[in-house]
């Protein structure tokens, strides 16, 4: 964890360029965002087997979907509301149904994409993308765990959805992604934060200001939405008896009602989600938003505090 | 209709270029935001605003108000000008654009008097234009329906499932603009998709089409007129512009589609043209 902070869509680009080099069935598309989502560094090398179409993202789900059924592994990119949101027909027909080898991986997931607003600030996509049967739901928790995720989706067959966000994140792993696990990243007893993605950093930085309360939190990162790591969830719970989910998602269909599921099935404790409650974003800096919605350190330090004295009183 | 004299064409100039000035103004605030395609836009927005749209500044509401579509919707900064400066918020506002006390959403929304259509998400607003002209058939109510389409947007097949629609209704009350300035976010339309012969698409899917220089406040004036008389067609101008317009180091490249001037040199200098530009009208 040495907190130093990277963008993660330039190492998506990075590892597309790597896996270029390496395999020639890789393909890369984008539709009309290629200098955001950092898919234009494929382009410049391999502009043979790079396909921005242009603002079309339903066509280029649709392309991606041939491609893949002639042999070829597609990587598709695009904002995370118009990749699972405009084209979602289109994933769901085209790419999830016949359970082909294309890899949907969208940047600008969240309401961290600040100043563009709600339009923009994609709150729903988790959820879309974790209702699709076939599709498997990975939310890297920083650059070089994105590095190791790319290299992981493009070795296994089959379509993945891969949420990054516009924003830098701070490293806090060396990379070591295991699919289908999550992670203790801090040792607790009172109380765990389950988080996903840009969260787990504020989460883990919550848990120092409450350290000062005196109570002790656990952190766990689940990088992998679907399939959901039910061990760890049903361990965290034995171990602390109380759980609280935090994600820039809506706090419907993401990480949290994953998590909630899970606990009512098979080991009821009480649980809050926190995250979007059901509201579109607005405009602003991401870190003023953060703040705003109370999903920066301080925030989710007040929000677990006040869970936390709730239940123990 | 007001007849055009050459002291309306001055007047709706400096509007066009007070747009221009508050869109730098407003991004730089902001750091964020996209001056390209709110600088080609600044003269249709200027006619629109302060000569062709019949709308209420106090009435925003108001039900026969002629209906704007941004479908651009990141042409905002552009558009929120127009919408203070035509009286339906304060201007002060504007310099709050992006911010999170602020109304000024990134891209146009509701909460924005004198918005009628949520927009940013591009390809859509076409599709929202015809709604509103069917209600207005619907009632009988005489009000017309602009919409303003990027030609980068037009590339998304909602647009021209609108454009079939818009034809096999008969939709004369629906007015479509294309601010065809050539560039889009990642390059030229011309090297990603290609739109020529935009006209005769447009032609071959049912609309008269009217094709006319997006900068030239007499020839927009024009196209909106002749678009009243079409009997049964919906028409689009298409408005050939360049991207920036108005700011040297802006205008034809692509990656001021959606940046702020980058220093504090590249700010004053947009400014210093776009005065002195004013000076000579
Ligand atoms: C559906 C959708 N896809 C992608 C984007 C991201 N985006 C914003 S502006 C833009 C380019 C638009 O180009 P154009 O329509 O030509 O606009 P203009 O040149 O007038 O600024 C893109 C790709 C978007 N807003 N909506
Ligand atoms: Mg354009």
């Amino acid at each position: 964890m040495n907190w130093d902070y990277e963008s993660p869509r330039k190492a998506y680009g990075e590892t597309l360029v790597e896996l270029g080099r390496e395999r020639d069935d890789i393909v890369v598309m984008d539709a009309d965002l290629s200098t955001s989502t950092k898919t234009a560094m494929f382009g410049t090398e391999f502009p043979e087997r790079f396909f921005n179409v242009g603002l079309q993202e339903q066509n280029m789900m649709g392309i991606a979907a041939g491609l893949a059924r002639c042999g070829k592994t597609v990587f598709a990119s695009s904002f995370a509301v118009f990749a699972t949101g405009r084209a979602y027909d289109q994933v769901r027909q085209s790419i999830a149904y016949p359970r082909l080898n294309v890899k949907i991986v969208a940047t600008h997931g969240g309401i961290t994409v600040g100043e563009d607003g709600a339009s923009h600030q994609m709150i729903e996509d988790i959820g879309l993308m974790s209702g699709l049967p076939n599709m498997r739901v990975i939310v890297p928790v920083d650059s070089n765990e994105v590095r190791s995720v790319i290299r992981f989706v493009a070795s296994e067959d089959g379509p993945f959805y891969v949420r990054l966000t516009r924003t830098a994140l701070p490293n806090l792993t060396d990379g070591d992604f295991k699919f289908g696990k999550g992670a203790v990243m801090r040792d607790g007893t009172d109380m765990t934060i389950i988080a996903t993605g840009i969260e787990v950093g504020y989460s883990l930085k919550a848990a120092e200001l409450l350290k000062e309360k005196g109570i002790d939190m656990q952190v766990v990162n689940m990088s992998t939405i679907k399939p959901i790591d039910r061990d760890i969830i049903i361990k965290s719970a034995r171990d602390t008896g109380l759980i609280m989910t935090v994600e820039d998602h809506n706090i419907y269909n993401g990480l949290g009602s994953r998590v909630a599921e899970v606990l009512s099935e098979n080991y009821p404790v009480r649980m809050l989600r926190h995250g979007m409650r059901d509201i579109f974003g607005r405009s602003g800096r991401w870190d003023t938003l953060l703040s705003h919605y109370e999903m920066d350190e301080k925030g989710i330090a007040k929000v677990a505090e006040n869970f936390y004295k709730e239940v123990k009183s | 209709m007001e007849a055009i004299n050459d002291e309306k064409v001055r007047e709706l100039k400096l509007k066009a270029n007070e747009i221009r000035k508050w869109v730098i103004k407003m991004v730089y605030a902001a750091q964020s935001g996209h001056p390209g395609g709110s600088l080609s836009a600044a003269d249709i927005l200027a006619v629109l605003y302060f000569h062709e749209l019949h709308v209420d500044p106090k009435n925003p509401d108001w039900p026969q108000r002629d209906r704007f579509v941004l479908s651009k919707g990141h042409a905002s900064p552009a558009y929120y000008a127009a919408l203070a400066m035509r009286g339906f918020f304060p201007e002060e506002e504007l310099l709050k654009f992006r911010k999170v006390e602020s109304f000024l959403q990134g891209h146009p929304s509701l909460m924005v008097p004198g918005v009628d259509m949520c927009t940013g998400s591009l390809g859509q607003g076409l599709s929202a234009g015809i709604g509103m002209a069917l209600a207005g058939k619907m009632d009988s109510l005489d009000y017309r329906v602009y919409v303003l389409l990027g030609d980068g947007e037009i590339e998304e097949g909602n647009v021209w499932e609108a454009a079939m629609t818009a034809a096999t209704r008969k939709l004369d009350n629906l007015v479509a603009i294309v601010d065809r300035n050539k560039i889009q976010l990642d390059d030229f339309t011309d090297r990603m998709v290609e739109l020529d012969p935009l006209e005769e698409k447009w032609r071959g899917f049912g609309w008269r089409v009217i094709s006319i220089n997006g900068h030239d406040i007499v020839q927009i004036i024009r196209a909106l007129n002749e678009a009243r008389k079409t009997g049964g067609r919906p028409t689009v101008i298409i408005a050939h512009t360049v991207k920036g317009k108005g700011v040297s180091y802006m205008e034809n490249t692509p990656v001021y589609h959606g940046k702020p001037p980058q220093s504090e040199e590249e700010y004053e200098k947009a400014l210093k043209e776009l005065e002195e530009e004013r000076r000579g009208i």
